[in-house]
Order: structure tokens, then C-alpha cells, then sequence
């Protein structure tokens, strides 16, 4: 369980994020929703503190974050970015067991769970353990990424749009996976994007951001239903708008 | 050549020894001081500032400046702390080396690390590295490659400069090449410049395959560059241990300044030392003139050979002769002894003065034999000298009471000074008076009719150390007084310059001639 509570970020006079509350609940997938520069990623960041609040409290199951140290809280929550960043000069395989080797796991229980984890990304261990990054397709990038993240068993993942620089199928696939991992290692997630249709398709709950600010936080259905101002509004008939639009193609493609 | 391969060993090992030791330094200090810069950019104009200047500064002044510089911090710390620096010898070059050594490896280590892709960095916090972690992890061993590029630039670097820490006092390759040009001695300078590069070049190779082994993970490549590397450094240690440990009795340092006749001399002592007392001996060559004088009053060198004029004019600062020219010997030996504490166990028998010559034809035709005729017609000529004599008292006392003015003046390095006048590139030269190369090539000295050049018996000056530990050795070198005319301190010179004889060799000769 995650609380934020009115947290803020300023640069200068400059607010970042302006005061918001919210909270993630075990096991549940909250997507952080926005335009570029509306403050969701820098929320994100604190979270686990690769950016320190200005005001206001981050609490994890409870404990303030601050009373936890940086280095380790970040062993303790995966995270992921679109820029992916494995290093280049560690094989797959030690890319992937870096936390867990930081936290002091021994090394047959590193091996076992590299394994695992790449595995469950749906690479093929005896053919990806040893191979450099730079041997890798994005796709394939992205879920050494990912795995990098889950492999120290984290109860909680940030991923910052962590498949925007995907092409469509390859992205689609990934998605249809990511669900169904999260679901089956109940990680608690949060997850930024500024895509409309993956949050649809992948949030419990949706917190649209505007200028700092939690605009409206609740479920696809409701945010469809009632959005709070024109803004969601705008922004929820986007996707609906687009589907129609298809349709109409495809219809008269048809006849 | 063979009689300078004889010499290849120790020059080499000594070459090396300031070298690692330098690179050593310089690595250890530069590339931890990057890292704090890229950690608080604040320091960075200062730090990058203070190594560029260090770059700017022309290395050879670098190593010059640093023996004043150690000797004054040398007096603070026996004040203070108890013990004094060394400012003649390994010290100072060590101490120029490293600082010149740091601007590469500095830059680099601070390019490398800004250089890592800020993906990598937040990657790195991400998986909940420590800074520290992040560092040595993904940091350095990204910014490896371009470290190690600074390394390589800085080795080269300081494989070359090295060569010019002779004449502070460290032996180096560059013995080599500042006696075989003194002494023209091509081989011996052909050797010195060969094998500096050849240093360079393998140091350059062991460390770029050190770094390839370790950038693409080959096992076999580092433990090869690393055995090469490890066997130069124990190389270099131990040589340097058993030197240490070798010596029951410490050598008597004989020193000379960097010209054929201060080699000849210093054999002549060093042998003469050593047949007659048996005491070890140890040559420290090619020094500047004035840090010759500043090794012996500090006790580094215990015996070199110097000319009583220099001291009046460049150290006692006399602008006037005495009116008996014999009495600036006395004048110059109660002057060391009083002020310095140096002793002048004896002259050795002849003058090399300060003289001005030029082509005997030249002077013939022009009806020129004294500085006076000279004046008369120096509008019209040319005059070269050697790198220190237009800055010397010597000249501004020439110059104001012959009221000579040259059509033009040149600065050069003394070898080629005599060259220069016989091939016509100048009419007139500071000439020495006991040159052999001034019988060789036809050349008269002027006569200084008005006296104003000082006498330059050549003396002896030993250090207040050698006066209260080695009475032995001081009492040998007053036998020596008086023992050297001046013709056959021409000869000796002109067979060394002229036929290419080592210093050594003319030196045994001439002892030789003097037992019988």
C-alpha cells in the first residue's frame, strides 16, 4: 500500500506537483495519466525517492519513506523507464540480478530467479542469460527491463511509460503480458502514461494529472461515465473517438 | 655506440623509475580529484584551471621552477617539521612530472564520467545503488575507456619530459641527449631520443592492451599487460632497492654542469677520488649552472668543479674587478666559506674565460685583435652567445666599457655556438678560452684590453658536508690543485668533441699520463 499525501515538488518557482493525496492499494495497478509536463512523473519519482519532495509524505505499508534509507527503499521497488538504461557492459543475466546481488542474495538463489524471472517475460533463458544489451531488439530491451525490475521479489514497481518507444504489436503483446504477470506476483503497481488507451486497458484505477495537479482519480468506468470537467471529458472521449473513426473506415472498406 | 650501450641499463631503469613513479602519482591523484569534480561541479574551474596551467607552463622551466620552489618549502619544513626536502635530484622532477602528467588524465576522468548516458545513471539509483556503488559499478567502468585514452596521452607525455629532468639532477635518458649534444656526440643522442621512444611506445601498447582485456573481458590480455606491467614496476623497485641497499658506503656525488669540459672535470675528480681514497663515486651530470651551485651548498653533490669569475659576477654579484685580478681567487674562496660554508680544496691550473672570438680570416682582414678594434666595427656584425651569457654580468660589463652595440644578437645552445662562427652564421661568439673547437676551426679570441672580463680559474668547491664527514676525500682533491694546464685541458676538450672519445676515457688518459 502506498499513501501519498499532499505532496509537492517545486524547481525555483516553478510547482512541479501541487499538493496531491492519494492512495495505491495492494495488488491494485493505479496509472498516472497526463500530458507531457503535468507533474506525473516527478510524482512517480518520489515514490521511491529519486526525487525528493518539497513538502509533503510518502508512506509505504505505513513507514514514512524518509525514515528509510534512499538506496535502500529503491532496492525494496522495482523500476522501470522508457529509456529502459540496462548497462551496457553487463551481460542480460547480471543486468537482471543487479538488485538482488546489491541486497546480498547468494548466487545459486540469484541464478534460480534470473531464470524465473526471464521466463516469465517470455525470454528463453538458455538463449538470452549471456547475450550483451546491445544484441537485444527494443521489444526484447523492454522486458529485460522489466525483468530487471521484479527480479528482487519487489511488493511495489514503478514504471514510468515503460513501452511508449514500442511498435503497436510488439507494445499490444507486451501489455497483454504485463496484466497477466502483475495479477499472478500481485505487485502493487504505478504506472505513468500519457497514452488514453493503455490506461484504459491497464489501470485498476486511473489519476488523471493537470498542471501539478490530481484532476480525477477512479476506475476507467467511472472516469468514462463522470468525468469531473471538460478537461477528462476531452481527454476520455479521445479513445472513443478514435474507435469510431476505425469502425467507420472498416465499415465502409467492407461494403 | 658501444661504450653508450654500456650506459643504456642504468639511464633506462632510472628513466622508468620516474616515470611509473610520475604516472603512478599523477593517476592516483587526477583521477580520484575527476571524480570529486563531477560530484561538486564548483571545483571544477579551479581544479581543470590549476592543471592547464601546469600544462601551459613549458616543461623544462616546470622542472626548473621546482628547485627553488622545493628548496624554499625545504626551509620551511626543517624549521617546522625537523627534516628538509631535496630539492636537486628525484624529487623535483617526480613532483614537475606528476603535476604535468595531470591535465589528461584529470580531463578525461571528468569527460568520462559526464559522458555516461543519463539513462544509465537513473538506471543505476533505480536498482538502488549507493553512490559509491554507482561509481565503481557503472560510472568508472563506462568511463574506462576514456580514462584510460588521458593515461595513454599522459604516458607518451611523460616518457618525453622525462628526458629533461637531467639537468635538475635526476638521471634520466636525457643524460644521453644533453651530454652527446655538449659533447657531439651523435650516437649517444640517437641513443637517448631511441630509446625514450621506444619507452613511450611499449608503455603506450601495454596499457591499451590492458584496457582492450578489460573492456572486451579477455582474461589472457590482462594477465599479460598486467605481468608486463607488474614485472616494469618491480623492475624499477627493485633496481632502485638494491641501489639503496647495495651501498655500505655512500658514494662521493660528483657533479657538472652541462658542457664537454664539466664532464671531463668531473671524471678527472671522480677517478682521482676514487684511486686515491677508494670511496665509491657517483657522477650527477648535466646540471644547470646554478642549481650545480645550489646542490653543493645543500650537501646534494659533494664535489664539482666551477669558474672563480662566474662566482664574483653571477653569485657575489661584482660589478668591479679588484685592482689586482689575482685577488677575486682569495675574495671568491673567503666568500664561500664565509657565506655557504663550502670549501675549495684547490685551482686546478688553468683559466676558461669568458672570451670573444670569431674566424681568424675575418679578424685578419678587418686588422682586429682586441675588444677596443671590435667596437669600431660591431654595427655591422652579428653576434651569438651562449643561453645564459646576455643575461650575465659578463656582458653588461663588456657592453658598457667598450660601448659595444652588435647589428644583431642571437642566443644558442653553446655546441653550436662555434659552429655557428666558423660557418659564418654570426662574425662574433662568446667563446670559452679553453675550447678545444676554437684550435679546430681557426677562431682568435679578442684581447680584453681594459680588463673588465673577471679571472676564471677553475676551482674546485666542495660541500660543508664533505668538509666535516670526508676529510680524506677533500684532502685528495687539494693533491689534484694545480695538476691541469690549460693546453691540456684544450686537447682533452677537442678529443672529445672533435673525435667523439667519451669523457671517461680522456679522463683515465690523462690521470694515466700524470702518475708517471
Amino acid at each position: 500500500m502506498i499513501e501519498l499525501e499532499r505532496l509537492e515538488k517545486r524547481y525555483g518557482d516553478v510547482v512541479a506537483v501541487d499538493g496531491i493525496s492519494l492512495r495505491v492499494e495492494r495488488g491494485e495497478c493505479l496509472v498516472l495519466l497526463g500530458e507531457s509536463g503535468c507533474g506525473k512523473t516527478t510524482s512517480l519519482k518520489m515514490v521511491n525517492r529519486l526525487v525528493e519532495p518539497t513538502a509533503g509524505t510518502v508512506r509505504i505499508e505505513g513507514e514514512d519513506t524518509r525514515e528509510i534509507e534512499a538506496h535502500a527503499l529503491r532496492r525494496r521497488i522495482g523500476y522501470g523507464f522508457q529509456r529502459v538504461g540496462l548497462f551496457p557492459h553487463l551481460s542480460v543475466a547480471e543486468n537482471v540480478a543487479v538488485t538482488p546481488r546489491l541486497l546480498g542474495w547468494p548466487e545459486e538463489r540469484i541464478a534460480r530467479r534470473v531464470d524465473e524471472i526471464l521466463a516469465r517475460v517470455e525470454l528463453e533463458p538458455g538463449t538470452f542469460r549471456e547475450r550483451a544489451p546491445r544484441e537485444l531488439s527494443g521489444g526484447q530491451q523492454q522486458r529485460v527491463g522489466l525483468a530487471r525490475a521484479l527480479a528482487a521479489e519487489p511488493e511495489i514497481l514503478l514504471l514510468d511509460e515503460p513501452f511508449g518507444a514500442l511498435d503497436p504489436i510488439t507494445r499490444d503483446r507486451i501489455q497483454q503480458s504485463f496484466t497477466q504477470l502483475r495479477r499472478d506476483l500481485g505487485t502493487t503497481v504505478v504506472f505513468v502514461t500519457h497514452d488514453m488507451v493503455e490506461a484504459l486497458l491497464l489501470g485498476d484505477r486511473i489519476g488523471v494529472m493537470k498542471e501539478g495537479k490530481l484532476v480525477q482519480l477512479g476506475t476507467p468506468d467511472a472516469l468514462l461515465r463522470t468525468p469531473a470537467d471538460d478537461y477528462v471529458a476531452e481527454l476520455m472521449s479521445t479513445p472513443r473517438r478514435q474507435t469510431e473513426a476505425v469502425e467507420r473506415l472498416l465499415g465502409s472498406a467492407g461494403s | 655506440m658501444r661504450d653508450q650501450l654500456v650506459l643504456l641499463p642504468g639511464f633506462l631503469t632510472a628513466h622508468l623509475q620516474l616515470t611509473l613513479v610520475a604516472l603512478g602519482l599523477g593517476a592516483g591523484l587526477s583521477i580520484p580529484l575527476g571524480v570529486l569534480v563531477t560530484r561538486r561541479r564548483s571545483l571544477e574551474p579551479g581544479v581543470l584551471g590549476f592543471a592547464s596551467v601546469m600544462q601551459t607552463i613549458p616543461s623544462l622551466a616546470l622542472l626548473a621552477i621546482m628547485v627553488p620552489a622545493l628548496a624554499a618549502l625545504g626551509a620551511l619544513t626543517a624549521r617546522w617539521l625537523g627534516f628538509e626536502l631535496r630539492s636537486i635530484g628525484y624529487l623535483p622532477a617526480i613532483v614537475a612530472l606528476t603535476l604535468y602528467s595531470m591535465l589528461p588524465i584529470l580531463r578525461n576522468t571528468v569527460a568520462g564520467i559526464e559522458g555516461v548516458d543519463p539513462a544509465l545513471v537513473e538506471a543505476a539509483r533505480g536498482v538502488g545503488m549507493t553512490p559509491r556503488q554507482r561509481l565503481l559499478q557503472v560510472e568508472l567502468p563506462l568511463a574506462l575507456p576514456v580514462i584510460v585514452a588521458g593515461l595513454r596521452t599522459a604516458t607518451v607525455w611523460v616518457v618525453g619530459t622525462a628526458t629533461l629532468s637531467t639537468p635538475v639532477g635526476a638521471t634520466s635518458l636525457g643524460n644521453f641527449i644533453f651530454s652527446g649534444l655538449q659533447t657531439r656526440n651523435f650516437d649517444a643522442v640517437l641513443m637517448g631520443c631511441i630509446a625514450s621512444a621506444a619507452l613511450a611506445i611499449l608503455l603506450d601498447q601495454v596499457i591499451r592492451v590492458l584496457e582492450v582485456g578489460l573492456v572486451a573481458g579477455r582474461r589472457a590480455l590482462v594477465a599479460g599487460a598486467s605481468g608486463v606491467m607488474l614485472a616494469l614496476c618491480l623492475w624499477a623497485a627493485g633496481s632502485f632497492a638494491a641501489a639503496r641497499l647495495g651501498m655500505t658506503e655512500a658514494p662521493v656525488r660528483v657533479g657538472a654542469k652541462a658542457f664537454t669540459e664539466q664532464y671531463v672535470l668531473s671524471e678527472i675528480m671522480a677517478q682521482w677520488i676514487a684511486a686515491e681514497t677508494g670511496a665509491p663515486t657517483e657522477a650527477v651530470s648535466s646540471l644547470g649552472s646554478t642549481v650545480a651551485f645550489d646542490a653543493v651548498r645543500t650537501g646534494e653533490i659533494d664535489v664539482y668543479a666551477d669558474y672563480s669569475g662566474t662566482i664574483w659576477a653571477t653569485l657575489m654579484k661584482r660589478e668591479t674587478l679588484p685592482e689586482q685580478r689575482g685577488d677575486v681567487l682569495g675574495g671568491v674562496e673567503a666568500w664561500l666559506q664565509e657565506t655557504h660554508g663550502i670549501a675549495m680544496p684547490g685551482a686546478l691550473g688553468f683559466e676558461n674565460r669568458y672570451a670573444l672570438g670569431m674566424r681568424g680570416e675575418q679578424a685578419r682582414s678587418l686588422g682586429l685583435r682586441s675588444v677596443s678594434d671590435l667596437a669600431r666595427v660591431a654595427g655591422r656584425l652579428e653576434i651569438g652567445g651562449d643561453l645564459e651569457f646576455f643575461a650575465r654580468a659578463e656582458w653588461a660589463s663588456l657592453e658598457r666599457a667598450y660601448g659595444l652595440a652588435f647589428r644583431a644578437r642571437r642566443s644558442m645552445d653553446p655546441a653550436l655556438m662555434y659552429q655557428a662562427v666558423a660557418g659564418g652564421e654570426v662574425d662574433v661568439i662568446s667563446a670559452f678560452s679553453t675550447d678545444g673547437r676554437i684550435a679546430a676551426y681557426d677562431l682568435v679570441l679578442l684581447d680584453d684590453d681594459r680588463g673588465v672580463i673577471p679571472p676564471y680559474d677553475t676551482i674546485m668547491l666542495a660541500s660543508p658536508q664533505l668538509v666535516r664527514e670526508r676529510p680524506e676525500v677533500l684532502a685528495a682533491l687539494a693533491r689534484l690543485a694545480g695538476r691541469i694546464d690549460e693546453a691540456a685541458m684544450q686537447r682533452m676538450n677537442l678529443t672529445v668533441d672533435r673525435d667523439g672519445r667519451s669523457p671517461a676515457d680522456v679522463a683515465a688518459e690523462f690521470l694515466a699520463g700524470l702518475g708517471k
